[in-house]
């Protein structure tokens, strides 16, 4: 085994423990956004869509990182967007205006 | 190592660190906005880095930037027009959205590197196997995603959906996966091969997610989440990239763990929701011809809204049906009504009211009702023993009282103690059962009026009757 696969292989074992050790015990209030959280975390697959365009040179490879910029684009912004519109309602002061809840 | 890329690197460091706080964070929910805020932190500072490096590195030609920019921006734009507009009942299924696109994402790079780096030549297993697991898994979890995306938003039939031959198509399939499976990592690459994996393993998530009940999906939805970090993950494997390796994995066992913790809730075990057929659909219409039983004690609005004037202390129940109806509103109104009055009034959320842990919540504090009258089930069942009145709006299973007893498909789930509350009043459509399919004595019981109506409908009347009594 090379050098670096071992390095990469160290590093998914260990943020597999932290990822279980972090996780335990979610109250069930939070459990929806946590999991939209969550799915905004893996779009940071939006770094590897970069590194595809970067090295793309003919039709084919054109197409495929035009798609994986475009779902990881969709995950990521999507993803934060959403959890940040469902956490800030645990935000609001019991005596919140009304217009925020409507102006969607 | 260059000293870009040492920047890079801990650049990198530094947003993986922002994930693992921010999830942290996020486990309180006083702190859980700032925890996203920070997770979103780390994502810029990982954008920037991967922009200022393909910049200094030069190898992007024009098509390169044209295509990947546009993409970008056709996501950006879609994904938060989404996720703006998207109705609070509806996040189950946009998450589901996200989970397929991030599976596509790692899938694609996955072909690309194979595509390229391979280029007809033999790969080492180093490089080869992750591309093999990336392309699978994200393959499994794009088609598998938007199966359940369909299920919930009710554009594929919520029931479980089989066929004579499934069990058989799906040992072919899985074979078809080990071939190709042999081919990507046995034999110098070709095109073929690839096509072969992604192919079968999009026909494999389809078969995972068509026999399973709509009413199981948001686990199901949770468990995909769980693939999709895996998939990342491997796809940081393929193009050596921590960052990838870090987040995804994290992502993959923060799914494993929710995805235990939700089927949990529901008293159920994973692999009994996998193995699917369970429940016919999610809405409670099923059996709606089910005849009455002669010993539920029917009421009319009106006397619930005499019972409601004249109560101290109200129990507001929301389930799944008050989710479906999207009474959200209606039942926010009722309880500002009462309020007013000096009526104390509180909710019982049950662990899994709603489409999945905690959505519930979500869906009432759309509907500004305060976070302090929101009882999770451990606060609220001490409560119930002095209630006036408990308002049971589209629920079933969670108020059970068989659950305590042994032999059915219920025992053991914690549930609301509904029925020792003073009188109990269940809104619901008809006296079909909840999805566990189990008869509820509740309905039946002494102290227990039922009120057949949609819980939109059915609380509309009920808000008028009430004000007619208070005025």
């Amino acid at each position: 085994m090379s050098q670096e696969l071992f390095t990469n292989l160290a590093i998914f074992v260990l943020s597999l423990l932290v990822g279980f050790e972090v996780m335990s015990k979610i109250p069930a209030t939070l459990q929806t956004p946590m999991m939209s959280g969550a799915n905004a975390i893996h779009g940071v697959v939006v770094v590897g869509a970069f590194v595809i365009a970067a090295e793309a040179n003919s039709a084919l490879f054109y197409v495929l990182a035009f798609l994986g910029a475009f779902f990881a684009a969709v995950n990521v912004a999507g993803g934060y967007t959403v959890t940040d519109r469902m956490l800030g309602m645990f935000d609001r002061k019991p005596a919140a205006k009304k217009g925020e809840a409507e102006q969607k | 190592m260059s000293a870009l890329q040492t920047i890079s690197s801990l650049i990198y460091l530094i947003s993986a660190v922002c994930y693992v706080l921010g999830v942290h964070l996020m486990r309180s929910p006083k702190t859980a906005r700032r925890g996203n805020g920070l997770s979103a932190v780390g994502m810029f500072l990982a954008v920037i880095t991967i922009i200022v490096t393909i910049i200094v590195e030069g190898k992007i030609d024009p098509i390169g930037w044209v295509v990947l920019l546009v993409g970008l921006a056709l996501g950006i734009l879609y994904g938060v027009v989404k996720a703006r507009k998207v109705p609070m009942t509806d996040v189950p299924q946009l998450v589901s959205l996200f989970n397929a696109v991030g599976g596509g994402a790692a899938a694609t790079i996955g072909i690309f590197d194979y595509l390229l780096k391979g280029d007809g030549a033999a790969l080492s297993v180093a490089f080869s196997l992750p591309v093999l697991l990336d392309v699978i898994i994200g393959g499994i979890t794009f088609s598998g995603s938007l199966i359940a995306t369909g299920k919930l938003s009710g554009h594929v039939s919520g029931k479980p959906i089989s066929f004579p031959g499934a069990r058989l198509l799906n040992v072919i399939v899985v074979l078809a996966i080990l071939v190709s499976a042999y081919l990507m990592i046995g034999l110098p690459t070709n095109v073929w091969y690839v096509t072969l994996a992604l192919v079968m393993s999009l026909v494999f998530g389809l078969l995972m997610t068509l026999p399973i009940g709509g009413a199981d999906m948001p686990v199901v939805v949770s468990l995909l989440n769980a693939f999709t970090g895996l998939a990342v993950a491997f796809a940081g494997f393929v193009i050596n990239n921590q960052v990838l390796i870090i987040a995804g994995a994290l992502v993959g066992a923060a799914g494993t763990i929710l995805t235990l913790q939700m089927a949990d809730a529901m008293n159920r075990s994973v692999a009994n929701i996998l193995a699917g057929g369970f429940g016919t659909d999610d809405s409670d219409s099923g059996a709606a011809a089910a005849d009455v039983p002669v010993d539920v004690k029917e009421t009319s609005a009106d006397d619930i809204g005499l019972q409601l004037a004249y109560a101290h202390s109200v129990m507001i129940v929301p389930g799944y049906g008050l989710a479906a109806a999207q009474a959200q509103h209606e039942v926010a109104e009722l309880a500002k009504v009462l309020t007013d009055q000096g009526i104390v009034v509180n909710y019982a959320i049950h662990p899994v009211a709603g489409r999945m842990p905690g959505h519930m919540n979500v869906l009432l504090a759309d509907v500004n009702v305060p976070y302090e009258q929101m009882k999770q089930l451990d606060d609220a069942n001490p409560m119930f023993e002095s209630t006036d009145v408990s308002l049971v709006i589209g629920a079933n299973d969670v108020t059970n009282p068989l659950a305590r007893e042994s032999g059915n498909a219920i025992s053991g789930m914690p549930i609301l103690d509904v029925d020792k509350s003073k009188s109990v009043v269940v809104i619901k459509r008809s006296m079909s059962t909840g999805y566990a399919g189990v008869q509820n004595p509740l309905f039946a019981m002494d102290n227990t009026q039922m009120f057949f109506s949609d819980a939109k409908k059915g609380l509309q009347e009920i808000v008028a009757a009430t004000k007619q009594y208070l005025a």
